[in-house]
């Protein structure tokens, strides 16, 4: 399958004035076209950093981050919705900035809004739309532009259990009907079991690689994988590694 | 969601409940300032206080009216509210542009934070003499005290705005591959609105201070000329007059931009 982000030896230092920070140490692993990756770790071991790493937010101070000339969308903890716009333009937002906002893209935009039953909300102000409404209209907007690689930034972690349960299935099935792919960073270890076909253990700090597993789910939707066996054997399975 | 909704009794009394209390608010309001009146008039006919230092209502109103019968009430007027005008809007507008270049350059700031500090915490009319010699004794010169009054404060106001912008608003811009330019323009311009109306808000005050303190320093016609006219001259019906008139000229500008406020945040909650 092709890859559509690689990191090669990735080392990544912070310097602050009390000192150096090594936050990535030789970090490998590479994401495939269609695959749904989730990365977890100890907190605050440097997965913000990977992912930011990924977004090319941030260079590497050593080794490469190859990303194939595949685009990205990147969706945060919060929704980040802009108050003073309406949901409609809070989506474009991305066709703006990259200077895309044709009829056609916007078109297309607004087709998976509707799909995704945001069509009586695209004229509201995002004050009026509960927080799981909120975060489908932040997927939305990060699929605007049609990326060809989705990086998730614990983006459930704001809401409260029962809507994040929800929220957290809903989007799955986006990213899957729409054929997405998509790295997941997660502290939570169940939701990286509900959601990923391939989960990526990271070390303490600094952060490489400790063992990376595919999941073998005969069902692929987050709330009935929750209800299968097998989900109980790989949460014990990475909470040991975790915590080893 | 707007259609009609049935109360019970309970929300419908609470109601009423509500609007009582803010019909008695409204009310008490004007009640406190006529109690106020009368007492003075009171102190002042019964000659308990005398009317010659504390003026009185009724003396008040007479100098008003003697004022714009002889038609140099609107006079003094136009020339204050104009000045006053000229100096808020040029240190709002140079304000925010200056605040806008602090904000785009983090060297320009570091560099040049001391000098505002100063500059804030300096008494700005220790620069009276000065301002007449470069400005001339016209209206230039108290244009130029209003503005140097307003300016520092309106800078910072709308710098701590900007600065204020949320940063994982900013992660997501850049993530999408924002330019500078477009952060500005798409975020950091409008989530700063609420700082820029309470930069108003301030700067209202701030052009008041700086037209009277200069109409103090000099002048040939204006509110601030009446009163320090009248204090020289122990006219203090004159003086009184003249803050009556500064009241409810600062009331009506700060009105406003209140309504402007209104206007323009009724979109975010």
């Amino acid at each position: 399958m092709k890859e559509v982000l690689r990191f090669e030896n990735v080392c990544m230092n912070y310097h602050t004035r009390q000192g150096e920070t090594v936050a990535v140490k030789d970090l490998n692993f590479s994401v495939s076209e269609g695959e749904f990756v989730a990365i977890i770790g100890p907190s605050g071991c440097g997965k913000t950093t990977v992912l930011s790493l990924a977004a090319g937010l941030l260079k590497p101070t050593h080794g490469k981050v190859e990303s194939f000339g595949a685009s990205f969308g990147y969706m945060l903890q919060k929704d980040e919705l802009f108050p003073w716009r309406t949901i409609e333009k809070n989506i474009c937002l991305p066709l703006e900035i990259k200077r895309i906002n044709t009829p056609e893209n916007r078109a297309r935009a607004f087709a998976l809004a509707e799909k995704y039953g945001l069509k009586d909300f695209l004229k509201s102000y995002p004050s009026s739309l509960s927080g799981g409404m909120r975060q489908r209209a932040a997927l939305i907007r990060t699929l605007a532009i049609d990326p060809d690689l989705l990086l998730l930034d614990e983006p459930f972690s704001a809401l409260d259990y029962q809507t994040r349960l929800n929220v957290c299935d809903d989007v799955y099935k986006i990213i899957r009907s729409e054929k997405k792919t998509a790295l997941l960073i997660t502290h939570d270890i169940s939701e990286a079991v509900s959601v990923a076909d391939k989960i990526f253990v990271l070390t303490k700090r600094p952060a490489s690689l400790l063992s990376a597993h595919t999941l073998d789910f005969p069902d692929g939707e987050p709330l009935k994988r929750r209800e299968n066996k097998l989900f109980s054997h790989w949460f014990e399975r990475l909470w040991k590694e975790l915590n080893a | 969601m707007k259609n009609k909704t049935v109360y019970s009794q309970e929300h419908l009394l609470y109601l009423k409940k509500t609007k009582r209390r803010n019909l008695f608010v409204f009310l008490a309001r004007f009640a406190v300032f006529g109690l106020l009146l009368a007492v003075w008039e009171l102190a002042a006919s019964l000659e308990w206080v005398n009317p010659f230092i504390t003026s009185s209502p009724s003396r008040i109103g007479k100098t008003l009216a003697d004022l714009y019968k002889s038609g140099s009430l609107f006079h003094h007027v136009g020339i204050t509210l104009g000045e006053t005008l000229l100096g808020f809007f040029i240190a709002v507008a140079a304000g925010y542009l200056i605040a806008l270049l602090l904000w785009w350059s983090e060297i320009f700031r570091r560099v040049s934070e001391p000098y505002f500090v100063i500059l804030n915490a300096l008494p700005k009319i220790a620069l009276g003499p000065l301002i007449i010699i470069w400005f001339g004794t016209g209206s230039k010169a108290i244009v130029s005290m209003t503005v140097l009054v307003g300016l520092i404060v309106a800078i910072l106001n709308m710098l701590g705005g900007f600065m204020a912008t949320d940063e994982n608003k900013l992660l997501l811009l850049k993530s999408m591959g924002a330019s500078k330019l477009q952060i500005l323009l798409k975020l950091v311009v409008p989530s700063s609105l609420p700082a820029l109306i309470s930069m108003l808000k301030i700067s209202v005050g701030m052009a008041w201070i700086g037209s009277i303190m200069g109409e103090y320093i000099v002048s040939k016609a204006g509110i601030g000329y009446l009163i320090v006219y009248g204090g020289q001259v122990f006219k203090l019906d004159l003086v009184m007059a003249s803050v009556f008139v500064l009241c409810v000229l600062a009331a009506g500008m700060y009105a406003i931009v209140a309504l402007i406020e209104k206007l323009v945040i009724k979109n975010e909650k």
